[in-house]
């Protein structure tokens, strides 16, 4: 056990300082002028020349880039992730605020997405060939081929100008504090990009559940089960979810990444205050120090799922747990 | 009561194939021709169609669909359909060459981590794992930041993000290729390295290749439209479906559905083209596959 | 085909060929008829006819053929008799049992028939027998799930939910334990900590849990040293001496010929030689060529090797 921790440890740090490496290379690399990205070109011209000296001072215009990022990782080291020019205030706080609107969408999302997903591919790798297969498969195929974002203009079309069954946008109501909201305000504006993000996300998990399925199905041992007479649903129920939920779970955790990406999109059509609506503000508004920070996190979250994937199979599967030895 | 008529004549059939006929190959061939030909066919309108696609006329704008304009018509009175045509023909270009490069990429460090030796695998296996560990869209934005957005940014982006899967593959074909006895043999007896790798590895690797660049189109595509809708890919006045997208997006609220429904749903059906040309591909390069 | 029908039966007895095979003499067709019996059975997929070398037109025009795994099979199994399928490893053995069990391969066209205790089967009524009259011994331990404690797997799922049901068969499951020598621990094992031996018992233990008329055993020695496969086969005798019938596929003639009464000699998918274990005792009573290989393969025959020209993978 501590073996594991360390060597998790040890992969951790390096993959950390390569991404944090990568990303500080990207986001100093970028042309993107800071200062006419926020001040405007017309107010760029209009500037005095101190004004635009001290600027460029404060976005560290001129320092070189060894210096610049030795300065951002001890800064990194100690918490502080810099300053968000398009928020005016700290990347950690920024991150911080919007974290939590980030993560209640990718949550909802990721276990509604696990869920359903993983009931469709049993259902649908069961009856192989059936009229349900045939319908899960087809969902699964055009889902796929479909851009998140559409679906997202799609559900906003439809339950939210259509129907009008939900707000069209942001995390509360407009024009009403903070304190005021209520955890049902909350849960409204949520419902929708949630579902969307679900929806976007039960493709993959069902299409890998459903072939996992087909191999369960046709594997020595369902086959002996069906032999001594048991029922194909008593197959399913006692040997096949047994045996599914690893490869899901696996499957489930590596999908955090997808998840992520998705919450990007899907937050933008919705106007959802999270990580992703402000990783494309960072981004559109050259905001180079919030880009980076939200990067780091994302990366922090994909390693949290995999090192979770890792640790559940550990902790399920009784050959790695009784140490079998595999041949 | 059908086995008791037959009792005393024939044995009974006690199983008969859920499907008699097995997959056809003719008719896979075919689909998948046919496939690859509309897609050219919607490249070549797009070109064609692009200047047209731009003329705005007042006195027609914010029409719904009917049969003079099946898709309707924008906020500035251009056809929608001869926009999304234009769009997804841009779409589509920018999409392959984004997939072409990135499957070079694959290509070359598949190739190095099988025949580089220990350490090049290491490093490339490490690279991989570096490229997973950000999601995708993310790495995205970064690097089409980093090359100041536009039509390189995104190309670019995309290139450098969608080649770990197919160069693992190219890893593993590669090494099995590699350690045949064939190659082995031809090793031996002296034959130069890139004899050996025309005559044995190519033909094993190139199949692979083909179907592997072929199902990467659709991811391309699609990151494309996503990272344009975002407004890091293509610039508004390059009509690309992402911009088309980004831009009804004003107008849904007023109720202008057709702004978005329909080029979506032909951006759904170019990656279904795309996805039904790559499979039909693997079918026929891998026929193991297709006796099932 | 008025062979297998229950009019043919009254002189069945007296002749010394029926069915293709010959009794031994302590053979029973209790009610007049055979425990088991198999008729015409052809299992046949459908596939392309590939040239080793063609371009994609030779791809395109490849022929589709059907191609007959197993062909024209007879075979019947009485109560209390070992009757061992014997024949080469890979040839379509399996197929015979899977077809017994109502087990088809979703791609697979089988015909023929099957009269279980003097009845017609369908496919729905060779389901219902599984398990409740014919059991199944399989090949190896990778026929038990992989994440289940072995006594569950045993214990089974066919009980009908009755907590009384379900005691009752923990008891049986225990006794069957302790008659086959595995300890009580077993019960707590995963597959993969069972021994060769525990788990080749415990295969056996889940046929037997199910009190079954017929066992059906593939290949259930593989991986076994001489004395455990031995052991083996030896259960599965005592098995049919108490009454029950049994059909023993293997590829060991050797071993067949130790504990079985008549012998089916499998090749290119069917039974080409049915005949007792008795006919064994020289060549001169042997018909086919595949057979009297066969019997030259045997140790004490000098070893010569059986001459498997056309089998089938």
């Amino acid at each position: 056990m501590p073996r594991f921790i360390a060597g998790n440890l040890a992969k951790f740090a390096l993959l950390m300082a390569a991404t944090s490496f990568v990303v500080f290379f990207l986001v100093s690399a970028s042309p993107v002028d800071p200062l006419s990205a926020n001040v405007g070109q017309a107010a760029l011209a209009n500037l005095s020349d101190e004004r635009r000296v001290a600027l460029e001072a404060h976005w560290g215009a001129g320092v070189p880039f060894w210096e610049r990022y030795g300065a951002w990782i001890s800064g990194l080291a100690q918490g502080d992730l810099g300053t968000s020019l398009r928020f005016n205030a700290p990347v950690a706080d920024v991150i911080a605020q919007r974290a939590l609107n980030s993560c209640a969408l990718m949550a909802i999302a990721w276990v509604a997405s696990g869920v359903f997903g993983f009931v469709l591919g049993v259902a649908a790798g069961a009856r192989r060939g059936s009229k349900l297969d045939r319908a899960v498969k087809a969902y699964c195929f055009i889902l796929a081929a479909s851009p998140t974002f559409w679906v997202a203009l799609i559900m906003l079309i439809v339950f939210g100008v259509g129907l009008g069954w939900f707000p069209i946008g942001f995390s509360q109501p407009i024009g009403r504090a903070a304190a005021d909201v209520t955890f049902l305000d909350a849960l409204h504006h949520l419902a929708l990009p949630a579902f969307t993000l679900s929806l976007v996300g039960v493709a993959n998990i069902a299409l890998h559940t459903r072939e996992k399925t087909i191999d369960v199905m046709a594997s020595p041992y369902v086959r002996f089960a069906l032999a001594r007479g048991e029922s194909k649903l008593s197959v399913i129920l006692h040997h096949g979810l047994r045996n599914l939920a690893l490869p899901a779970i696996t499957i489930q955790f590596a999908q955090v990444s997808e998840i992520f990406g998705g919450s990007v999109l899907v937050e933008q059509v919705f106007s959802y205050p999270g990580l992703g609506q402000a990783a494309v503000t960072a981004g559109i508004g050259g905001d180079a120090a919030l880009l980076a920070g939200i990067a780091l996190v994302s990366a922090v979250i994909v390693f949290g799922g995999n090192l979770t994937a890792n640790v559940v199979y550990g902790l399920v599967d009784p050959q790695i747990r009784k140490g079998a030895h595999h041949a | 009561m059908r086995e008791a008529a037959e009792a005393a004549t024939a044995p009974s059939v006690l199983h008969a194939p859920a499907i008699r006929r097995i997959s056809n190959r003719k008719l896979t061939a075919l689909l998948t021709a046919v496939s690859a030909l509309v897609l050219l066919a919607v490249v070549a309108a797009g070109a064609i169609l692009a200047p047209d696609a731009a003329q705005t006329d007042f006195a027609q704008k914010n029409l719904a669909p009917s049969l003079a304009h099946p898709f309707g018509t924008d906020w500035m009175g251009r056809d929608m359909l001869m926009r999304t045509v234009a769009g997804l023909s841009l779409s589509i270009l920018v999409g392959l060459l984004a997939a072409v490069a990135s499957s070079l990429i694959a290509l070359g460090l598949g190739t190095l981590a099988a025949l580089g030796g220990r350490r090049a695998d290491a490093v490339v296996t490490w690279l991989i794992d570096l490229m997973m560990g950000i999601p995708h869209i993310i790495l995205l934005i970064l690097i089409s930041f980093a090359l100041g957005k536009g039509f390189w940014g995104v190309t670019m982006g995309v290139a450098l993000t969608h080649w770990p899967s197919l160069a693992r593959v190219i890893r593993a074909e590669v090494l099995q290729c590699r350690t045949s006895g064939f190659v082995a043999a031809a090793r031996q007896l002296g034959v130069p390295w890139w004899r050996i790798a025309r005559s044995h590895l190519l033909p094993a690797v190139l199949p692979q290749f083909l179907v592997g660049l072929i199902l990467m189109f659709p991811h391309a595509i699609l990151h494309e439209a996503a990272i344009t809708f975002l407004g890091f890919g293509l610039p508004p006045e390059r009509p690309a479906i992402g911009i088309i997208l980004s831009e009804s997006m004003a107008y849904l609220s007023a109720g202008m559905w057709w702004l978005a429904v329909f080029p979506g749903l032909s951006l759904i059906a170019a990656v279904l083209l795309f996805d039904a040309v790559g499979s039909g591909v693997r079918r026929m390069v891998s026929p193991g596959s297709a006796q099932e | 085909m008025e062979r297998g029908t229950q009019r043919t039966h009254q002189d069945h007895q007296s002749q010394e060929v029926h069915h293709h095979h010959s009794h031994a003499p302590h053979q029973a067709h209790p009610g007049g008829h055979h425990l088991l019996q198999v008729e015409g059975l052809t299992v046949s997929f459908r596939m392309y006819e590939d040239a080793p070398a063609g371009g994609l037109r030779a791809f395109l025009n490849a022929p589709q053929r059907t191609v007959d795994v197993v062909h024209d099979l007879s075979i019947s199994v009485h109560a209390g008799e070992v009757v061992a399928v014997v024949g080469a490893s890979g040839s379509g053995k399996t197929l015979l049992a899977d077809s017994i069990l109502g087990l088809f391969e979703p791609n697979a066209l089988v015909t023929g028939t099957i009269w279980y205790n003097g009845e017609r089967q369908t496919a729905e009524g060779l389901r219902a027998l599984r398990g409740r009259g014919i059991s199944f011994v399989p090949q190896s331990v990778a026929c038990l799930d992989p994440l289940m404690r072995v006594g569950k797997q045993v214990r089974g799922f066919r009980h009908a939910g009755g907590r009384a049901e379900a005691e009752a068969r923990a008891r049986r499951q225990r006794e069957l334990f302790a008659r086959y020598g595995l300890g009580p621990e077993v019960e707590r094992l995963y597959p993969f900590q069972l021994s060769g031996g525990m788990a080749r018992r415990v295969l056996l233990c889940c046929a037997l849990m199910d009190a079954p008329q017929l066992i059906i055993a593939d290949e259930p020695t593989p991986g076994l040293n001489e004395e455990l496969a031995l052991q083996a086969v030896q259960d599965l005798r005592d098995f049919a001496n108490g009454g029950g019938g049994v059909m023993l596929i293997t590829h060991d003639v050797e071993l067949a010929l130790r504990v079985a009464d008549r012998i089916a000699v499998f090749q290119d998918g069917t039974v080409v030689e049915e005949t007792s274990v008795a006919a064994f005792a020289s060549p001169e009573g042997l018909r086919h060529p595949f057979t009297r290989a066969l019997w030259r393969a045997l140790p004490e025959h000098g070893f010569a090797a059986p001459v498997e020209e056309g089998v089938h993978a």
